[in-house]
């Protein structure tokens, strides 16, 4: 299966990612630069955590201007898989490619460390190697993930079934606990915690590994 | 041709800069201060000639895909001479 990592000028967890992916997933992994027009042969890409063009305006705003964002809207409309996280998953919400919006932590304080999340659906490619109520223990580096959608939204996205994570102890202020969402076709994930600092011993934990073997598993079911 | 374009949270979603204000300024004793809210203002000026009807509808598509976040912001342009 074949990843590719995007890197927008701020990117700073790419390396991570690309680690995670070629290292401890074992898979192929390439990067992709900001001003790609194409991604090329993929079967997933990761929009990483960091400040995309410094995070100017708003978290996301101007990355999702970027070239390589048309390319991702293609990429995700013809099925393929696409996880943000962090800073990519404020990109994806910037985009439009997943519902809400990402707003400063109630607490105004950047928080980083680690936190539980709860697997709240394993209905889908990024959790479908874990099973709903498995905890993970992930860190999360961010000032403004706050998962905020008007009432309507977030009634619909626990009706579909798209919470993809919730914080045991919210550590941020998102509305109803939510720290991952998908979707409606479910091939597009964000979330605020690190999948990619957590999958190796030495990391101190390796539950996210969860995420990125769903993913090999679901890219696996297609190609069979 | 000159124009401001203020950008603010939509009164659903909590601005926790602009309590933080808020309490700084009741410990400072300003009592009659009952709520602020933070938001952006961009200062903006158009090229010569541009007309006010394009003006207008330059600044609001800017606004709208741009400049605002309209899941959680409202804007409002103003054209100023």
């Amino acid at each position: 299966m074949r990843f590719g990592v995007i890197v927008f000028p701020g990117s700073n967890c790419d390396h991570d990612a690309f680690y995670a992916v070629g290292q401890n997933l074992g898979q192929p992994v390439e990067y992709i630069w900001h001003d790609e027009s194409s991604l090329g042969n993929l079967d997933a890409v990761i929009l990483p955590g960091g400040f995309a063009y410094g995070d100017y305006l708003r978290c996301g705003a101007i990355a999702k201007f970027s070239p390589v964002m048309n390319a991702v809207k293609k990429f995700a409309a013809a099925g393929g898989l696409v996880l943000g996280v962090c800073n990519g998953f404020q990109i994806l919400v910037e985009a439009g490619l997943l519902p809400g919006a990402l707003v400063r932590n109630r607490g105004l304080k950047f928080i980083c460390r680690p936190v539980t999340l709860r697997v709240e659906t394993a209905n889908s490619p990024f959790t479908c190697a874990a099973e709903r109520g498995r905890r993970l223990r992930l860190p999360i580096a961010h000032g403004e993930g706050r998962y905020y959608a008007d009432e309507r939204t977030l009634d619909e996205l626990e009706a579909e079934d798209r919470v993809a994570f919730r914080y045991l102890d919210n550590p941020n202020g998102s509305l109803r606990d939510i720290a991952g969402v998908l979707n409606r076709e479910r091939n597009v994930m964000g979330m605020m915690p690190h999948p990619e600092r957590a999958t190796e011993p030495l990391m101190g934990s390796s539950d996210g590994l969860a995420v990125f073997q769903s993913m090999l598993r679901a890219g696996q079911a297609v190609a069979a | 041709m000159n124009a401001r374009v203020l950008v603010s949270y939509k009164s659903t979603v909590l601005d926790p800069q602009g309590q933080t204000v808020r309490s700084a300024l009741e410990g400072l004793g300003y009592r009659s201060i009952a709520d602020v809210r933070q938001g952006k203002v961009f200062d903006i000026v158009l090229s010569e000639g541009t007309s006010r009807e394009q003006a207008a509808k330059e600044l609001n598509a800017i606004a709208h895909e741009v400049l605002a976040n309209p899941v959680i912001e409202e804007y409002r342009v103003e054209i100023l001479d």
